[in-house]
């Protein structure tokens, strides 16, 4: 059997770049390479934007648009809600654009900056990302020792996409945060854990339920030859 | 010797499953695995959910009019703030 391909660390993702400084409750750096890297933005522009430059942040924004966009939207799985944080991220950025002090690629400090705007607005609903009783007692269903993997349910290897973003849209608000974070984002269990204010063993445990609960939403919705 | 520990029940095996995924070990040769055909299932549907999912998200565009909400906003934090 191969090792593990479930990514145990960012470095190995396939993801998104991460990290960065940032004056919010989140962790430094973390390094993530980018299967379509942003254009670098020149120098000049960044400058012209912290001076105040309308037309240079008005490029920042045409060149960095799609990604916060699509991470708000993976984050929270509504168009709508996607829609609103994009604003308030580069709103956000509009007013912090002069602390940013180059620390880190421009690139990586926006992506920070944007998912604390999608934690604060989570958090301001009301969300509680972590139940730390919650992950340490399963609930019945998630217990260990159920029969996961019946030999005859065992998903295929293709896995039906809309089947699994239909899981996912449906995990939990909390379990989908974690796992879009680490599965997709690539962010380490560390970096969760700080950015949640949890702890590493239960950001792993809720990990662990949420791809649980995908496996067997998918069980139930398995994959139709030639559907697509 | 193996690093792993002997002979765990699959409700044992399952429940030290999210450490050892996260620690990037080589599960291979976890001797659980060796004989469990089930948690080996587990372990392949999960690595392959996980695989699947880095897959699936593209990158999307937003729609032409946030922009101009944003410059909208922006303009009237900048009123307000020569306003003060």
């Amino acid at each position: 059997m191969p090792q593990s391909r479930i990514p145990a660390h960012s470095s190995q993702s396939e993801s998104l770049p991460l990290a960065g400084p940032l004056a919010a409750p989140v962790p430094a750096e973390s390094p993530a390479p980018l299967p379509i890297p942003p254009p670098p933005i020149e120098d000049s522009v960044l400058a012209r934007a912290q001076a105040g430059d309308h037309q240079a942040f008005a490029h920042i924004y045409s060149l960095h648009k799609r990604r916060i966009y699509s991470l708000c939207l993976r984050m929270v799985g509504n168009i709508a809600e996607a829609e609103d944080l994009t604003q308030e991220a580069f709103l956000q950025l509009h007013r912090k654009i002069a602390t940013f002090r180059g620390d880190s690629a421009f690139s990586t400090w926006l992506h920070r900056l944007a998912i604390n705007v999608v934690l604060m607005q989570l958090r301001k609903k009301g969300l509680s990302l972590i139940s730390l009783d919650e992950a340490m007692e399963p609930a019945p269903e998630e217990r260990p020792g159920r029969s996961f993997g019946a030999p005859d349910l065992t998903l295929s290897g293709a896995i039906d996409r809309m089947a699994l973003q239909q899981a996912i849209d449906e995990l939990p608000a909390g379990y989908r945060l974690i796992f879009v974070l680490h599965d997709i984002e690539g962010y380490e269990h560390n970096e969760i854990a700080a950015m949640l204010e949890c702890s590493i063993g239960n950001s792993k445990s809720q990990l662990h339920k949420a791809r649980l609960k995908l496996r067997s939403a998918l069980r139930m919705h398995p994959q139709e030859e030639g559907r697509r | 010797m193996s690093k792993f520990e002997d002979k765990l029940t699959c409700a044992a095996f399952q429940t030290q499953l999210p450490d050892l995924i996260g620690s990037g070990e080589d599960l291979a040769s976890h001797p659980h695995l060796q004989d469990c055909e089930l948690c080996r299932s587990l372990l392949a549907d999960l690595e392959t959910i996980a695989e699947a999912a880095r897959q699936l998200f593209p990158i999307q565009e937003p729609p032409d009019e946030l922009w101009e909400q944003i410059e909208s906003k922006i303009k009237s934090e900048q009123a307000a703030a020569q306003s003060d």
